[in-house]
């Protein structure tokens, strides 16, 4: 099964990374581009059946290690591959 | 006074500390690998800088479940000195023995500079000997050291004069122009409210051997091994 924990920075957190992609788009002519938040997505194959279980596991391990709540947001969400 | 000076996989300023501690300041000094748990019978731990686990993640967010670092949890539980710098003390935020985040650079650039500090408080293990006027200079050499908390947190660090380390203009101004990273209050190092773990991101121990130019950051070291020495 695969289970998908998107972290995000927070609202009203800096996002520099966001802020140079959103003048890059700019330049390049999209200009109804309003704000740009980069964040990261981390795939986890895992092993079991039980969706409800592996989502709950997910998010145990999105508060652990794979987010910081100073900073960051995240949700957690079945993969693709796990969704039919 | 026994050192111990921690190395994980992508430390990559241990030997700066080793040196500085053994051959400038006469200590005896151990390196300690990151899967060691054992720290008894010394007196003070120091987490260089570098990459700990490439940054992967965040900095420090991998380094920080190493076994050693419960051990370091430990051993500042029973009051003895702990001491991060750079990636050190993104390490200890990490596993929140001290409080924030360092986040990117504002200007997304790593900065390699020499910095003037303010030192905000002489009463502390780690700053007994500042020098008058409380300016000092030394080298910062980073890409993520935007310091930051959530308003609510950072009063309360305010509030218990928890920031030893601010970043400020040569002579001495904490100020917007003295900031060279966008940290949040200019907060470039902080300790715990039982004063016994440091964390900063200037590199004092790249500041202490007259042979490299200046010795503005030798003072933290004296002070350490001072109050070690007289307690």
């Amino acid at each position: 099964m695969q289970i998908l924990v998107e972290v995000m920075p927070k609202e009203g957190i800096l996002d520099p990374q966001g802020q140079a992609v959103g003048h890059a788009l700019h330049q390049l002519g999209y200009r109804e581009v309003q704000s740009v938040k980069v964040g990261k997505r981390i795939v986890l194959e895992v092993e079991g059946d039980d969706a409800a279980e592996a989502l709950k596991r997910g998010r145990e391990m999105a508060e652990k290690l794979l987010h910081n709540e100073n900073v960051e947001e995240f949700h957690v969400l079945l993969g693709e591959e796990s969704a039919s | 006074m026994k050192w111990g000076v921690l190395v994980f996989p992508g430390t990559n300023r241990e030997q700066d500390a080793v040196d500085v501690l053994t051959r400038v300041f006469q200590q005896d000094v151990q390196k300690i690998w990151h899967d060691t748990t054992d720290l008894s019978g010394l007196d003070a731990v120091m987490l260089p800088g570098g990459f700990s686990y490439g940054d992967y993640l965040r900095c420090g967010a991998i380094a920080r479940f190493s076994p050693v670092m419960e051990a370091v949890v430990d051993f500042a539980k029973t009051g003895r000195t702990v001491f991060g710098v750079c990636n050190g003390f993104q390490i200890l935020t990490e596993c929140g023995l001290l409080p924030g985040t360092l986040l990117r650079n504002k200007s997304l650039r790593f900065i390699n500079a020499m910095q003037p500090l303010h030192v905000e408080r002489t009463d502390t293990r780690f700053t007994s000997k500042a020098p008058e006027g409380r300016v000092v200079t030394v080298p910062i050499a980073h890409n993520e050291g935007n310091y930051f908390l959530p308003a609510d947190d950072l009063k309360r660090l305010e509030d218990r004069a928890g920031v030893l380390f601010r970043y400020c203009t040569p002579k001495g101004y904490v100020n917007e122009a003295g900031n060279p990273n966008g940290s949040v209050n200019n907060i470039a190092g902080v300790i715990n409210a039982a004063g016994n773990v440091l964390g900063m991101m200037p590199h004092p121990e790249n500041a202490c051997d007259p042979v490299i130019g200046r010795t503005d950051g030798a003072f933290i070291f004296e002070s350490i091994i001072e109050e070690l020495v007289f307690s």
